[in-house]
């Protein structure tokens, strides 16, 4: 029985329990069916270091608008025991819908609309312990109104190989939940919004379009070592790579990994190794191997909480100097990095197309949050991508491995092309790659090797302004990777408010597009940088490379930001 | 290229090898030219792999497709070669430091995983570049530039270790032998799999106890009876001249088995793999 006709667009769900008691099942089938729905979906897990047990969180945004990222807090909330109920319990704000397994007895703040559902009494009663995320599932289907045909359409696709018997276990937990759940009274604000229909989309983590991007942009060969969070990428290309005629290679260690690729990309073939920070670190000589040999190569990195083993599970955007500068001697690379699962594939392609362009190593950056935030995203098509080969040797005259040119690019040759044998090396070279320790040698190829970047700022797209990019504004947000959309969320309140902010949202880092953010600067009062680590990283950058002197705004818990916060420190600031 | 036969000098650079007057590695390079040449092999289809070390230089002094990389990363690097273009000749060429103490890690994956690859180690029982540091197969005797009062460690079995990790041909040359260097490498070039062949390669610089003349006092012809098919025979060989302090020459070792590039055509081919698959169909698993 619905009390008022106005549902609000854009629900935030949030289920908590143990790892085993299917918390992320439950909240991938509800992401589905309201994807299925027409929505929009934007989600956000965190799940323990521990192999099993410990707790696991899932949310699960949904409107029928553009979601930037995970929200401020959650209107929804499934405690599927109490130990995940008194984590949350803090976090409910008056308003919160409360669903929770009537097995405990919670003490409720007030406001709270609380739903007690038998879980386990009920799964327990159909002989199907397992099933106690199915029948909170139905619950919120039918309080919440998620359409129950989407989510059985899920629960079939997902339970079909397991047999009939046990999808129809699963089917009729869920009729349990949603029988439990009718003769409760239902919020009208906190009902599922009407999706719009046959929207042409996929939905994916940000790992899976990593992989995606990749196989887009033409990749011939893939070794990595296990890490979180980075694994998917591998398991997504162990699965999908062979199809397209690659190999993919589970490495001894991150040291061989990025060697196999350099190796591979030697010998002509588009290659790629993905890790988190530990394996970052162990990569900076071979990166700068990269560089000094001019051999193309991708580099993922997928950033974790560090330093050392760090919090292996959590958000943090703290390797950016490290992808920066991680290497020995006067060494360069192309650092990129990816706001949302959209990027992670078309920025998974333009980093290979700058590795392949520049022959250089190119880090892209993505950040654990993404790695398992499902999005929807406009289905891509692979014929609108623009995909790079490398310059290769037109036959004519003398082949020179490391020959100058106008744009200090040299062509490459792939082994076995008659008359272009040659030397790749990391020792200083001459121009056929011959080894040279000369004064003259060392400056003319250390200055051939950062010239030939030097064109990369100018020619990458133009950094994005949120905002018109003439008028003053008060504050200037600047900020990378999944920050970004925090920023975005937060300035659109902020200027609904009539305040005058706008944001820079760089997605190449370095070499940086100076002149840009000077530009940008030179319209704002005050520049604002905003990042997950504890340091400043970006802020760092930006000084050193700029005449900016930006305030550096950071939070370094393990968790992404909320606009709630990047919000708080602009009026702090005005 | 040319269609007239390659003679062993065919194969020469151009630039003359920086190694010392006396250095084993002079043998075990005119055994590369020689083998090279006896397959007439074209230096387009060749790949020389090194890391970094006096025998490392190799790749500098042969005409190839070569790649000069870091300290004990050939292997990974040529395994990379070798899955990118399986039909071309990968030849990594090293040293005792760089293959066994830094570059050891690696070792055990190239054999175990049977790369297709012919990996010639120069063992001079020391580090020649870095000016006579004790290796991990220097004698415990030694007394080296960082170890003054004598070696502290006890040799490794580089022969041994590569046999109980899966390498499909293992044999042992003197670099004086140029002759008995050429067939092992060419029987390495020619067999399918990875080959591991060991070189006694004499630092007459830095190594002034294991000389040309101790390592021709040591060695000793595996005997034409010898079952080079069977792995318990080959190791136990080995234990058996070590106890009369002998070192093995000729080949100890050789099997079949798939390659990792054979396994890796499987499984594309199993996936039902194409460079023309539409990568549309895997877009659509996406879809909700």
């Amino acid at each position: 029985m619905l009390t008022e006709p106005t549902p609000k667009n854009d629900l935030i769900f949030r289920i908590a329990g143990d790892g085993g008691e299917g918390v992320i099942s439950c909240g991938d089938f509800i992401a589905a069916a309201c994807a299925r729905s027409g929505l929009e979906i934007y989600t956000f897990k965190t799940f323990p270091a521990e192999v099993r047990g410990g707790y696991a969180m899932y949310q699960i945004r949904v409107s029928s608008k553009p979601l930037f990222n995970q929200g401020d807090t959650f209107d929804i909330f499934c405690a599927l025991n109490s130990e995940a109920y008194e984590i949350n319990r803090v976090r409910l704000l008056p308003g919160t819908a409360l669903i929770y397994d009537n097995s405990f007895s919670p003490d409720i703040p007030d406001g709270i609309l609380a739903y007690p559902i038998p879980m386990t009494k009920a799964s327990k009663a159909l002989g199907f312990k397992k099933a106690k995320n199915m029948v909170a599932l139905g619950a919120i289907s039918e309080l919440f109104d998620i359409s129950a045909e989407a989510l059985k359409g899920v629960l079939c696709d997902k339970f079909k190989a397991k047999g009939d018997k046990v999808l129809q276990a699963n089917l009729d937990a869920f009729d349990k939940g949603v029988e439990c759940a009718t003769a409760l009274e239902k919020n009208s604000e906190l009902q599922l919004p009407a999706g719009e229909e046959a929207k042409d989309v996929i939905m994916l983590s940000g790992n899976e379009a990593i992989g995606l991007g990749a196989l887009i942009g033409g990749l011939n060969f893939f070794s990595a070592y296990p890490i979180t969070p980075a694994s998917e990428i591998a398991r997504y290309l162990a699965i999908h790579l062979p199809k397209t005629g690659g190999t993919l290679i589970q490495a001894e260690d991150e040291i061989a990994s990025i060697s196999q690729a350099i190796g591979a990309s030697f010998a002509g073939k588009k290659a790629m190794t993905a890790t988190s920070g530990p394996g970052i670190a162990l990569m900076s000589e071979m990166l700068g191997f990269a560089f000094m040999s001019e051999t193309p190569v991708v580099v993922v990195d997928v950033q974790r909480g560090g330093p050392s083993t760090g919090l292996p599970t959590k958000h943090e955007q703290s390797d950016l100097l490290a992808a920066v500068y991680g290497s020995h001697g006067d060494a360069m690379r192309v650092v990129l990095s990816v706001e949302n699962v959209a990027d992670c594939i078309h920025m998974t392609v333009d980093a290979m197309n700058l590795a392949e362009t520049y022959q250089s190593p190119v880090l892209l950056l993505s950040e654990s949050s993404l790695a398992f935030s499902s999005q929807t995203i406009p289905t891509p098509d692979p014929d609108l991508i623009e995909v790079v080969q490398r310059k290769r040797w037109d036959g004519e005259g003398e082949y020179q491995r490391y020959e100058q040119t106008a744009d200090f690019i040299s062509p490459m040759a792939d082994p076995g092309t008659p008359c272009a044998l040659h030397m790749a090396t990391g020792l200083e070279h001459k121009a056929d790659g011959r080894p040279s320790f000369t004064s003259a040698s060392h400056e003319e190829m250390t200055a051939k090797r950062f010239d030939k970047l030097k064109t990369l700022p100018d020619n990458f797209r133009a950094i994005e302004i949120d905002g018109d990019a003439d008028a003053q504004a008060d504050i200037g947000i600047i900020t990378w990777g999944s920050s970004i959309g925090v920023a975005r969320e937060a300035i659109a309140r902020l200027r609904d408010e009539g305040l005058d902010v706008k944001g820079l949202y760089p997605k190449l880092i370095w070499p940086m597009q100076v002149e840009q953010f000077e530009n940008f600067a030179a319209t704002c009062k005050k520049v604002l940088v905003v990042e997950v680590n504890y340091q400043g990283q970006l802020a760092q950058l930006i000084r050193s490379q700029t005449s900016l002197d930006p305030v550096s705004h950071t939070i370094f818990g393990g968790m992404p930001f909320t606009p709630a916060n990047i919000e708080a420190k602009v009026r702090e600031l005005l | 290229m040319n269609s007239a036969p390659m003679k062993p000098k065919d194969y020469q650079s151009g630039i003359h090898p920086v190694w010392c007057a006396g250095c084993g590695n002079y043998g075990a390079l005119a055994g590369v030219y020689r083998a090279l040449s006896e397959l007439n092999i074209d230096p387009a289809n060749l790949v020389n792999i090194s890391g970094i070390g006096c025998s490392s230089r190799m790749p500098y002094f042969l005409k190839a497709f070569k790649m000069h990389t870091l300290h004990g990363r050939a292997g990974p690097v040529a395994t990379g070669v070798q899955l990118a273009r399986p039909d071309l000749n990968v030849l990594v060429t090293g040293g005792d430091g760089d293959g066994f103490s830094i570059g050891g890690g690696h070792m055990p994956h190239l054999g175990r995983t049977n790369v297709n690859l012919t990996y010639i180690l120069m063992d001079n029982h020391i580090y020649g570049l870095t000016k006579g540091q004790v290796s991990p197969t220097s004698r415990r005797e030694m007394k080296g530039y960082t170890t003054p009062y004598g070696g502290i460690e006890e040799p490794m079995r580089p022969l041994l270790y590569m046999l109980t990790y899966g390498a499909t041909y293992v044999g042992q040359a003197f670099a004086g032998d140029a002759k008995m260097c050429a067939e092992l490498i060419k029987g390495g070039l020619e067999h399918r799999g990875m080959a591991y062949i060991h070189i006694l390669s004499q630092c007459p610089s830095f190594n002034k106890m294991d000389t040309a003349d101790y390592f021709k006092s040591i060695i000793k012809e595996i005997p034409q009876t010898h079952d080079v098919n069977n792995l318990r025979k080959a190791m136990r060989l080995i234990y058996k001249f070590a106890e009369k302090k002998k070192e093995p020459v000729g080949l100890l070792y050789q099997s079949q088995r798939p390659t990792l590039d054979e396994i890796m055509a499987d499984l594309v081919q199993q996936a039902g793999g194409s460079k023309d698959y539409d990568i549309r169909k895997i877009i659509d698993l996406s879809r909700p």
